[in-house]
């Protein structure tokens, strides 16, 4: 029976996670976002907590990339199923309404870590279990196009040796592990490149330098040359066959779990942004009359409404998308569509939040602006806008990569 | 009067017009004709009678409190989807640019309409209807179906039902008893619910129809516009202010004196043969009042009514997405189909996101409203979702097509009209 309100069952984790947001995340933003590259030692404390959490069943999976991918969650007598997927959705919006920089910096939930739980054995799992995985995919020549990396993966006895260059790792500097996307065969394209974790202090991994950003200031976005790096060749994760049909699109499924996540980064920012406007504009003596058509409303109140209206669009889209994950419903298209109308609403929505609020919104006395400048990274990784625009229109076209470029 | 008009434009395209200095008195003339010379009283069409003896009304229960986030209908709706879908794409599509032209719906696709129950999705099964909870999501499932076929024959077809869920929402025994049952039959009454007026700006809180009490009846003047079928309505349900200044809804029937009707045909939904209502003095009994005069039940009614037009925008959006995706892959130009460029691959792209969009937060406030909670964001928000983006799927499904949007050889253009207006449109359906 159709029902898009939250599940009284994740109300509690969602409460939890808002109490981090507010209690933790927002009082320490400003720091970081000045203290670029500080290490925010105050999340340790808050890892250890949702470790537990987690351990203990209840708010499984409440903050970050790993929590989804899972196959958990009852099934109702029907057989609709509310899972992992939408649980991790509803506490990363909670506590990206906190900081998106800080969630990001959140130890052991990284996107390596979503990638391990989605293509890992058993034995790899074990083995990485606990560990903090970052993911390192882009190179200086290859952004969007992950075909054209360059990063080679040559066996060498019971090892892969690694060479090449990444960069734009989120959490490479603070993680123990990084998922290292490198090709054994350049000829080969896509269905030749494979991820592998390395380990952080691998001498082979050579720290290049740590970016200085717009936004998002509080999580290390590292650069590294991989130099004769060695890995066991059991860190390969997946198969080390070079299957045309199948190697890539398991290295990209990983995408459909955590593309939702980032849509859900995307309006836990927005909705900071609402909240706070919203009060602001209310001090002004301005308010939304929901019973009155927007054109005869003040013009700052129609474009709140207007704001809130896509938002809801973009927050159903991205609910829409995870409880398919949770369901075993195929949710690549519906997953593109959340990150494509979540990343570009919720930078519209920032920016636009800035201006009804002048100067306060400019300020750094206030985060509306800092809001602003974190919120534009959830447009651009995971896929861009553009990516994703591409990916539906394939799916909706039946087109190919070649023919639609 | 068709005859009339094609005589008249004959006269206006003769030079001799011109030469005579004819043309600015005949102008004038035409204008007050068509002010005034249409108006025609509203036909008696039926006498209504209490059916039913009942000891206090009857209501759909509401769908009670759930546990889980769920996008998948119930069997009963599904069958319902399949049975008002192959309605729509079967006898609704080949005729919707007729229906178009002639600015009316045919009465053979109104009685087929009625043969599926499509006025009596909000009718409590005590009262002849089909189902014992609340149907808001239903009946925006159905909607959507419908307009996916054509948005005007969809609102023809939906305006009566909103009527019977309207009274079976809020009426009272004798309301219920005397006029529900009709909505159950065959032989539906051409119904709506009479809300917009016609100035800018129009807001349903500020109503400048006035109902005024004197003895035991209420007095309505004032000007009703947009309302489907007006002419031949057999039963309205009309948004006027009460004395207090508060908006209440009134129960008129077909024939009351000092009822009127003009045609008003519109930019879209043609189809609905939409007109204005003109009450002059129009008297009808105390007991004809809706829900007790509560505001918050007409708050409620608007927001019904909104969400009925989201729902169609839904579905004429979705028919302009299922008619955009095989037109960009067919067509060619430079050698390869259209749709091999990201500026039309990724306006489709955007259409798909767009339309899901609108859906999804269509059914969140239908939902709601089928709990018994408070919908009135929620369904803001959809209404403001499903005019701003449904207009521009109405215009970026048109530029999908370049020229052969704007001809009539292709559906397109209709669908631009239809999705503007029914981001426009005030009351009228309701779910």
């Amino acid at each position: 029976m159709i029902d898009l309100e939250i599940p009284r069952k994740f109300e509690g984790l969602v409460a939890q996670a808002h109490q981090v947001a507010t209690e933790v995340f927002r009082p320490i933003s400003r720091k970081y976002d000045l203290a670029e590259h500080e290490y925010p030692k105050e999340l340790d404390m808050l890892a250890a907590l949702i470790d537990g959490m987690n351990e203990g069943g209840g708010a499984a999976g409440a903050a970050g990339a790993a929590g989804v991918g899972g196959r958990d969650g009852a099934e109702a007598a029907d057989g609709n199923r509310n899972g992992s997927n939408m649980s991790t959705c509803l506490g990363v919006m909670e506590l990206c309404w906190g900081d998106v920089g800080l969630l990001l910096s959140m130890p052991r939930q990284g996107l390596g870590n979503s990638a391990i739980a989605a293509v890992a054995d058993d034995e790899q799992l074990e083995r990485f279990a606990g560990k903090w995985a970052a993911m390192a995919i882009t190179e200086p020549e290859a952004g969007s196009d992950t075909a054209a990396i360059r990063t080679t993966a040559v066996l060498d006895g019971d090892e892969y040796v690694l060479n090449g260059e990444k960069i734009y790792v989120t959490s490479g500097e603070r993680a123990e592990l990084v998922v290292v996307w490198a090709t054994l065969d350049p000829k080969q394209g896509r269905a030749a490149i494979k991820s592998f974790v390395v380990e952080r202090s691998n001498p082979g991994l050579k720290l290049d330098r740590l970016e200085h950003k717009l936004g998002i200031r509080a999580s290390d976005t590292a650069a590294f040359r991989l130099e004769d790096c060695r890995v066991p060749k059991e860190n390969l994760l997946g198969s080390p066959e070079i299957d045309t049909k199948k190697s890539f699109a398991g290295a990209m499924q990983t995408f459909d779990n955590t593309r939702p996540l980032v849509a859900a980064m995307a309006l836990g920012v927005a909705k900071a942004c609402l909240d706070e406007t919203r009060e602001r504009l209310s001090e002004a003596g301005v308010v939304i009359d929901y019973d009155r058509p927007a054109q005869s409303q003040v013009a700052a109140a129609a474009e709140l409404l207007s704001l809130e209206a896509d938002y809801e669009a973009a927050r159903l889209l991205t609910l829409r998308a995870a409880w398919m994950a949770d369901n075993r419903k195929p949710n690549s298209l519906q997953a593109s569509e959340a990150k494509a109308k979540a990343g570009r609403t919720a930078t519209d929505i920032a920016l636009r939040c800035v201006r009804l609020c002048g100067s306060i919104g400019l300020g750094e006395s206030e985060l509306l602006e800092k809001w602003a400048r974190d919120v534009k990274i959830l447009d651009l990784f995971e896929g861009t806008q553009q990516i994703q625009l591409l990916i539906v229109a394939r799916q909706l076209l039946g087109k190919s990569s070649a023919e639609l470029k | 009067m068709g005859l009339g008009l094609r005589a008249l434009r004959n006269v206006a395209s003769l030079e001799l017009v011109d030469r005579a200095g004819l043309r600015a008195p005949l102008e004038r003339l035409v204008h007050s004709g068509s002010k005034n010379g249409f108006r025609t009283a509203v036909a008696a069409g039926r006498a209504f009678k209490a059916t039913q003896q009942l000891s206090r009304p009857a209501r759909q229960s509401t769908t009670g409190s759930r546990q889980l986030f769920d996008l998948t209908p119930t069997d009963e709706q599904q069958m319902l989807q399949e049975a008002f879908g192959d309605f729509a794409s079967a006898r609704l599509r080949p005729a919707a640019q007729d229906a178009d032209g002639a600015g009316a719906a045919p009465d053979e696709l109104l009685a087929q309409s009625a043969e599926l129950g499509a006025a009596m999705l909000g009718v409590p099964e005590e009262l002849g209807g089909a189902t014992g909870e609340r149907s808001a999501v239903t009946t925006v499932l159905v909607a959507e179906k419908l307009a996916h076929g054509d948005m005007g024959l969809a609102a023809a077809i939906l305006a009566p039902g909103g009527v019977a869920t309207a009274i079976s929402l809020w009426g009272d025994t004798a309301q219920q008893s005397r006029y529900v049952e009709p909505f159950t039959g065959d032989d539906v009454p051409a119904a709506a619910l009479a809300v917009m007026e016609p100035r800018p700006l129009f807001d349903p809180l500020e109503l400048q129809t006035t109902a005024v009490r004197r003895g035991d009846a209420w007095v309505l003047n004032g000007v009703k516009s947009l309302v489907p079928r007006a002419a031949r309505a057999e039963l309205l349900v009309v948004a006027a202010r009460t004395e207090s200044g508060a908006p209440g809804l009134f129960i008129v029937e077909g024939g009351t004196a000092g009822l009127l009707s003009e045609p008003e045909p519109a930019m879209g939904v043609r189809a609905a043969a939409t007109g204005r209502l003109i009450l002059e003095d129009v008297e009808v009994s105390a007991g004809a009042l809706l829900g007790g005069g509560d505001p918050d039940v007409y708050r409620e009614c608007v927001a019904r009514a909104r969400l009925a037009w989201c729902a169609l925008s839904v579905g004429t959006g979705q028919a302009m997405l299922d008619y955009v995706i095989p037109y960009v892959n067919e067509r060619r130009a430079f050698g390869e189909p259209v749709s091999h460029r990201q500026a039309v691959a990724f306006t489709v792209s955007d259409l798909a996101i767009e339309v899901d969009g609108m859906r999804l937060a269509t059914l969140r406030a239908a939902a709601l409203a089928d709990a018994g909670k408070p919908f009135s964001r929620e369904a803001a928000v959809a209404r403001h979702l499903c005019s701003e983006r449904g207009m521009a799927v109405g215009s970026d499904g048109v530029q999908m097509l370049g020229g052969h949007g704007y001809v009539k050889e292709y559906p397109v253009e209709r669908w631009y009209r239809d999705l503007r207006s029914a981001g426009v449109i005030e009351g009228a359906l309701l779910v």
